[in-house]
């Protein structure tokens, strides 16, 4: 009763023949919601464009960005992106009720629109309010939800693959939806990467009416904190991230981390033992219980690389780990390793690269 | 007021082993515990309780075994534990779940009295979906707020809730009307050691144990692996990657900081540029 099953179960229904039932072969094209919220689109929503333009090709059918919004310039705005990310047209329900994220109207109008020109594919971001929106929307439709996908395949028969970690991230499994449309997987911000945008005219453009009116909706929205400045962090979309772990010891040798950050215009995070002992917030947290990070530059310090750190960190394009134990995993997958003390070392790198940056830079001004 | 929380038992995945030849988890001898995520709904729920008055109902879905998490919590000092359990619901992916745990939620309202609050944990530390909440909520109509960090007001006469959620970038402050089905954030609050009595009370209290058809089910074919949209095809282990790291060795003279700093521009040439650019305040 886990999901996803057990392997010997799921083996004798997997091999059972695919009959997409007759009121189901309607549906074609591959969707993918473009996630807005107070004049922001949440970035993942393009790294999905990316994922869903090379499922579409495969396909050969279209891809199509569903944009759901009060009417306005962040619509408009998020519409006119979507072209430039990939999309061959995009559906829009623009409507008041929909200005704050809320459940019911959000469900109502994915729903509608799903019912009306029916996606063989839906996919969306494993942000907080997509994960609410696409439980709630698979459920409705009854048809299968892949969560947190890591890659996005269609297999020769035309039906979605989508690979995620499972069991804290020591297996992965492979995942279908074969008699149920829409196939719908949620993927994490930066598990895919960042499509480039080319700059293009806007194209077809859908627009269907929401068919709810803020009578019908009971949720009212009161208030919206947003964060302090200070403790939002880019962590999952900086370019360069230094991370500590348990191997630092102490809350107060952390610093040493923030220090080398600051220093070089990083981002900071740590593993997941700092977070449960109240050192570091857990917005900090990277891993499959935290944030996934693609940066250029990763430094781990003091990081041993348990498997659920890994998912988190692969994505990167040098990883640097610095660990007293010669034996300790993460020399299985970082590029460049240091067998030394991070509370020691730390610091050295620290003015190393103040010393480095800040001489390039005069010789920059006197040439 | 009468609160359902819904829990799930899981494998203690830190110590979760994958056969080397099969793939597939080794469970035996592998302790099992109630998924980490619920003990905050738990708490939230018997909080509510406390201050309002009326009886917590603990549901679980899983094989005979998952009584060993019902009775932890009773010991907590819940009020009621009820074990779902039937070889029919083998296999069940989110949304069979959610079918099965709705329905036994229906027939717990009959018997014991409608809910208010329906509870959850975020999501489990095995599946990692996030979507029973959700399932459970569109199946009975209830509204449905996830990632809720903190049940802000409770006014059983008006039947409204006010809470606030956590979104990206900030925190929602959201009214809604009761019934209403809760997944609670992580960090929230600590869950209690429970008084002797409860300890006493738990040890001793019976477990509701229903099959699929005590529970109400009528449609076996939502159920299990017939009631679950998706299949697993394949289970693999993650490959490992070809090379190991390169050692930084410290030339003549220099230091480890310097040989580190020369590795890194050399492999990433344009971070160079970049970084000092940062430094200089651009
Ligand atoms: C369901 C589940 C989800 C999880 N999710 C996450 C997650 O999202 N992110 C995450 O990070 N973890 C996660 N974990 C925890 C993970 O399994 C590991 O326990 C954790 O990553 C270990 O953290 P660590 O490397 O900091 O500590 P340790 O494993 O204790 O490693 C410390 C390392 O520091 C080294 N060291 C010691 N002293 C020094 C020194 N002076 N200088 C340099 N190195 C030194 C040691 O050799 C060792 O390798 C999860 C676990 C589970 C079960």
């Amino acid at each position: 009763m886990s999901e996803p099953k057990k392997t010997p179960a799921a083996g004798g229904r997997a091999s059972t023949k695919k009959e997409l039932p007759e009121h189901f072969k309607a549906y074609k094209h591959v969707w993918v919601f473009v996630e807005q919220e107070r004049g922001q689109v949440h970035p993942v929503s393009w790294e999905l464009l990316g994922a869903g333009r090379k499922l579409a090709d495969k396909l050969g059918v279209e891809l199509a960005a569903v944009v759901l919004g009060a009417e306005g310039e962040t619509v408009r705005h998020a519409v006119a992106e979507s072209f430039c990310y990939g999309a061959d047209l995009a559906y829009v329900v623009a409507d008041p009720v929909l200005t704050d994220y809320r459940n019911e109207a959000y469900t109502a109008a994915m729903t509608t629109l799903v019912n009306t020109y029916k996606p063989e594919i839906l996919l969306l971001g494993a942000t907080t309010l997509g994960r609410d929106l696409a439980g709630a929307v698979a459920t409705t439709l009854l048809t299968g939800l892949t969560a947190d996908s890591t890659e996005l395949d269609v297999d020769a028969d035309g039906s979605l693959a989508a690979t995620r970690p499972t069991f804290g991230g020591s297996l992965l499994c492979t995942i279908y939806t074969l008699n149920y449309r829409p196939q719908m997987a949620t993927v994490r911000p930066r598990v895919m990467s960042m499509p480039e945008r080319v700059e293009k005219p806007v194209g077809k453009v859908i627009e269907h009416p929401l068919g709810v009116v803020e009578a019908d909706i009971v949720t009212k929205v009161l208030n919206f904190i947003p964060d302090r400045d200070s403790s939002k962090s880019n962590l999952a979309y900086a370019d360069v991230v230094v991370a500590g772990g348990m191997g630092l010891g102490s809350p107060e040798n952390f610093q040493l981390v923030r220090q080398l950050a600051l220093t070089i215009g990083a981002e900071y995070g740590c593993s997941r033992p700092l977070v449960q002992k109240g050192w570091v917030t857990s917005d900090r947290q990277i891993g499959q219980t935290g944030k996934t990070i693609r940066p250029r530059l990763y430094i781990a310090a003091g990081i041993s690389g348990a498997i659920q750190h890994r998912v988190g960190v692969e994505g990167a394009d040098l990883i640097v780990a610095i660990n007293t134990d010669k034996n300790a995993p993460i020399f299985d997958f970082a590029h460049v390793g240091l067998i030394t003390d991070a509370v020691r070392f730390l610091p050295a790198l620290t003015e190393a690269f103040k010393k480095r940056l800040s001489a390039h830079s005069t010789d920059k001004l006197a040439s | 007021m009468h609160i359902v929380v819904c829990i799930k038992q899981v494998p203690d995945s830190a110590q979760i082993r994958v056969h080397p030849v099969t793939n597939t988890i080794m469970r035996q001898g592998v302790p099992t515990i109630i998924n980490p995520y619920d003990l905050f709904a738990l708490e939230e729920a018997m909080r509510l309780r406390d201050k309002f008055g009326g009886e917590v109902t603990v549901l679980t879905m899983g094989p005979p075994s998952a009584e060993d998490s019902l009775r932890k919590a009773l010991t907590f000092g819940v009020d009621r534990a009820v074990l779902l359990t039937d070889r029919f619901f083998a296999g069940s992916d989110t949304l069979a779940t959610s079918f099965a745990l709705a329905t036994a939620i229906s027939k717990i309202g009959e018997t014991w009295g409608k809910p208010d609050i329906v509870f959850t944990g975020k999501q489990t530390i095995d599946g990692d979906t996030a979507q029973v909440g959700p399932g459970i909520a569109k199946r009975l109509g209830l509204m449905q707020v996830t990632y809720v960090a903190k049940v802000a007001e409770y006014d059983g006469e008006e039947r409204t809730v006010t809470l606030e959620r956590r979104a990206e970038g900030g925190t929602q402050v959201l009214k809604s009307s009761l019934p209403c089905l809760i997944a609670m954030l992580e960090g929230t609050n600590e869950i209690r050691r429970g008084t002797m009595a409860d300890a006493l009370r738990g040890a001793r209290a019976e477990i509701v144990k229903w099959s699929a058809k005590d529970a109400g089910v009528e449609d076996l074919t939502k159920c299990g692996l017939k009631g679950s949209p998706t299949i697993v095809k394949r289970v693999f282990a993650p490959s490992p990657r070809a090379e190991k790291a390169q050692m930084i060795e410290v030339p003549e003279g220099a230091s480890l900081a310097d040989a580190l700093i020369d590795d890194i521009f050399k492999r990433q040439p344009n971070l160079e540029p970049d970084l000092t650019a940062l430094a200089r305040g651009f």
